[in-house]
């Protein structure tokens, strides 16, 4: 069974943005770029996969610019067999990016698409349920655990208030939560490895995809600070002022 | 043109994110109908006809529907889609599930977790967890849009709409298999107006028994952080932030949480934010309100007593 795993760089989850001068986007030259983390749990989950014999082939793929391809090297680090680079300078809505994943789909024919259920940048929750629509493929979104069976696959979703149990026929889609793994790290020989891994470089225009722009951003501004708090030094100074001054309580 | 709204439910009762969502919905300015689609839930339209605001609310009651898939969800929306310019959903974990699936059949694009409507084709949204908010143009003929809840007021219920059956039943590929709820004699996280977070410095499930006891003091929900859930120490649907819940009550109490950027994006917009951190370097003092540097263990089982 061959699994696709989409990955996008993003800014590293632990640094704090800020928005530019001109309020017309968040600044992000000179920040640290990683892969985002719901995607490296996907491509943790599909390595898997192929430790328990399940998956014969992990195939990754990025869109966006050649800086990119840092990204596809490292999840080949941790264990996929090779990359696909849809290389754009473009900034693409989440639309876009499932039309081009669908080309790539119709082209590898995999039977199992595993993605990260949110990046971290758009904080979208889009990508992985828009190729679904348009694959005409099932999905299951939020996957805490992921089992395949025959030719088909168990799914436990965490869903508001608790956990909800699916079964899809293969070929499907599954976006991944935080709980579903805990992401190995690469190791040097591995890093060197993927190095020699194929990583096959190609244009949107070679995909065969019209795109359109569905949206224009007019502004990005920080959200209002909070005005600063208090310390206080007691249990009985804190009750007092969420009586009395918050009045909250 | 008007608006679509779909509406949230559990085949027995209505949840509080629908009349929150038709806020947003009126905020646009057009028309209104609310979706309810399910399986004998009858009661669940009896409570939306009396949303206010509402023009008619559309029922598609079949045993398809009865576990709320994402797939045949989405196919019976696109074909009522025809009539309106907006359609709307909670971004809840049902919302987000099905209407981008709506979206993409559509060929349009989705706007997320709407927390402003500025014009009927600009939206504010949060980005980078709530770092950035982005005020985005929607170029497309129909707006399909999630709306973060806790962001808009409830409409009331002094309306009475008209019921109308709809028609198109469409199957799932996928089978429904099991479902564990977590059982809480607690308001609602999403809608409470207390909420009690607990962190890793809970040290143990056990000790997370005296934040129970304290947001049931306070008529409260509990909540909890990343660090907190993926120890085990409460169920994974309790966690507030990035990708958990967000929550805006009146009173946010964080315990033994250190404040990191994807926490605070689930609750920097409660109206009073009180921590309670051993640590006085904690991240979570910049935004808190009323900052306590103690031993929770000491604090908060006095704090009880003293309410």
């Amino acid at each position: 069974m061959k699994v696709l795993v989409p990955v996008k760089r993003v800014v590293d989850a632990n640094v704090k943005v800020r928005v530019n001068a001109d309020n017309t986007n968040v600044d992000t030259a000179n920040l640290k770029m990683a892969i985002n983390p719901f995607c490296e749990i996907a491509v943790e989950e599909a390595v898997r996969l192929q430790e328990a014999g399940i998956a014969t082939e992990v195939v990754v793929v990025t869109i966006g610019p050649k800086a990119a391809q840092e990204q596809l090297r490292t999840a080949m680090a941790l264990g996929a067999d090779r990359g696909i680079h849809i290389e754009t300078d473009e900034v693409l809505a989440p639309l876009s990016i499932a039309k081009l994943l669908n080309a790539v789909q119709a082209q590898e024919q995999a039977q199992l698409i595993l993605l990260g259920k949110q990046s971290i940048d758009g904080d979208n929750n889009q990508t992985g349920q828009m190729l679904a629509a348009l694959s005409g493929l099932p999905q299951a979104t939020f996957a805490s655990e992921v089992k395949v069976e025959g030719d088909c696959v168990m799914v436990t979703r965490e869903i508001d208030g608790g956990l909800q149990g699916l079964k899809l026929p293969l070929p499907a889609i599954i976006t991944t939560d935080l709980r579903l793994n805990e992401p190995r790290y690469a190791k040097l020989p591995n890093i060197m490895k993927a190095k020699r891994k194929p990583l096959d470089t190609v244009t949107v225009e070679s995909l065969g995809v019209t795109l359109k722009q569905h949206q224009e951003v007019v502004s990005v501004a920080a959200p209002a600070a909070r005005a600063a708090g208090v310390m206080v030094a007691s249990v009985e100074e804190l009750v007092e002022k969420l009586k009395n001054e918050a009045k909250v309580i | 043109m008007a608006t679509l709204v779909i509406a949230e439910h559990d085949n027995s009762s209505i949840k509080l994110d629908t009349a929150k969502t038709l806020a947003c919905a009126q905020a646009i300015g057009a028309e209104v109908d609310l979706l309810v689609i399910g399986h004998q839930c009858a009661s669940v339209v009896d409570s939306a006809k009396s949303l206010s605001g509402v023009r008619k609310v559309l029922v598609a009651d079949n045993a398809v529907y009865s576990q709320h898939l994402a797939d045949n969800i989405a196919e019976l929306v696109v074909s009522l889609a025809g009539e309106y310019q907006h359609i709307l959903a909670a971004a809840s974990s049902q919302g987000k599930d099905f209407l981008p699936r709506v979206a993409a059949l559509l060929d349009v694009a989705q706007v997320s977790e709407v927390v402003e409507v500025v014009s009927d084709d600009t939206f504010v949204r949060p980005i980078y967890a709530g770092s950035a908010l982005a005020t985005v143009k929607s170029l497309d003929a129909i707006k399909v849009m999630t709306v973060r809840v806790s962001a808009f007021d409830a409409v009331a219920n002094d309306g009475s709409a008209d019921v109308q059956t709809v028609d198109g039943v469409f199957g799932s590929k996928v089978e429904f298999i099991s479902q564990t709820l977590t059982e809480s004699e607690r308001p609602d996280l999403g809608a409470a107006s207390v909420v009690v977070s607990g962190g890793r410095a809970l040290g143990s499930s056990e000790n997370f028994v005296i934040l129970e006891q304290l947001a049931d003091k306070l008529g409260g929900a509990v909540g909890a952080s990343r660090a907190a859930v993926d120890a085990g120490y409460v169920a994974n649907d309790l966690q507030v932030g990035q990708t958990g819940k967000i929550v805006a009550p009146d009173l946010y109490i964080a315990v033994g949480i250190s404040g990191a950027i994807q926490h605070l994006a689930g609750m920097k917009d409660a109206k009073v934010i009180v921590a309670i951190n051993k640590d006085p370097e904690a991240p979570i003092f910049q935004v808190a309100d009323y900052g306590l540097e103690a031993d929770l263990f000491e604090a908060v089982p006095k704090l009880i007593e003293l309410l």
